[in-house]
């Protein structure tokens, strides 16, 4: 069972009180776009077996997007932040390296 | 104006809990920046309650309001009053972003009560949040799931405790109390 600590409420939400909202941290590419970048934007995505960092919804409390860095092979959780930033804060990157020294994701390491 | 009615019209039943639809409950939504002093000034005027800690209940001498999520209190109080509260409240949020409206007929409010630990019992039996005392305390606001429906619910005090629903789903919740508390069901966790 994955266990998630909601950032606005502070409670520790069981995986069913959440709603899973893919990945985390694309970049949106819309009218204008080339094909190739609306193309990745829609449709490739990451799969790692390991570090991953993904979106949440606290549907059954506060209803707030928020982050999740997690380990896709053995659920631990690195830690939880705002909705509001593009990419991983410095505290939750050093939790990460510290557990999985040399992890990497996309262009972030 | 008809003749207001509550979800399940005041039922109650006995297990090893008792539960009871605490009937008419007058309770308003109120949105906005809880962060503000002139939004924390503006419910203060009208409810005598200061704004909630997190997750926390603020009692005025009539009025109570409960932090639902960051940007969102819920005001209970007399039925009657709910839609007065509702008037008085736009009038002294006007200017500020806000949402205030009365959920009082959209919602159902049950209580349940027993002794020892037998309320934590019947109630950890149907949501996946965590009831330990420690971790859920008397006076704290947990906005989870009963079953398959969404809930408030907050320990009054380890004897009592109050869940607030969805009106279309008051029968549901009730049914499950009475289910989740029948005799000979307890489980002895806490
Ligand atoms: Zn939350």
């Amino acid at each position: 069972m994955l266990i998630l600590k909601c950032p606005y409420c502070g409670v520790a939400c069981d995986e069913t009180e959440l709603h899973a909202g893919g990945e985390a941290h694309l970049t949106r590419h819309g009218p204008g776009s080339s094909d190739a970048d609306f193309e990745e934007y829609l449709f490739m995505r990451e799969n790692p077996r390991g570090v991953h960092f993904e979106r949440w919804r606290h549907v059954y409390g506060c209803g707030k997007w928020f982050h999740a860095a997690r380990d896709t092979a053995t659920l631990e959780v690195f830690g939880t932040y705002s909705a509001q930033v593009a990419e991983p804060p410095k505290d939750v990157r050093a939790a990460i390296t510290a557990k999985v020294p040399g992890w990497r994701w996309r262009d972030l390491s | 104006m008809s003749e207001a009615v509550s979800a399940v019209q005041g039922a109650s039943a006995s297990g090893f809990v008792d539960v009871a639809e605490a009937g008419l409950v007058g309770m308003v939504t109120i949105r906005g920046d809880l962060g503000d002093s002139d939004f924390a000034h503006a419910v203060w005027s009208v409810t005598h309650c200061g704004l909630p800690k997190k997750r926390g209940i603020a009692a005025g001498e009539s009025d109570q309001l409960l932090w639902m999520s960051p940007d969102e209190l819920l005001l209970v109080c007399a039925h009657e009053e709910a839609e007065a509260r509702v008037q008085a409240l736009s009038a002294a949020l006007s200017g500020q972003h806000h949402l205030v409206v009365n959920v009082s007929d959209a919602r159902a409010v049950f209580r349940v009560s027993g002794s020892g630990s037998a309320v934590r019992e019947a109630m950890a039996k149907v949501t996946p949040a965590d009831l330990r005392p420690r971790i859920l305390g008397v006076g704290e606001v947990r906005r989870t799931r009963m079953a398959q429906v969404p809930a408030a619910i907050c320990f009054d005090g380890e004897d009592q405790a109050t869940i607030v629903c969805f009106r279309s789903v008051g029968t549901y919740v009730f049914d499950l109390l009475v289910r989740s508390s029948k005799p000979g069901s307890e489980v002895g966790h806490f």
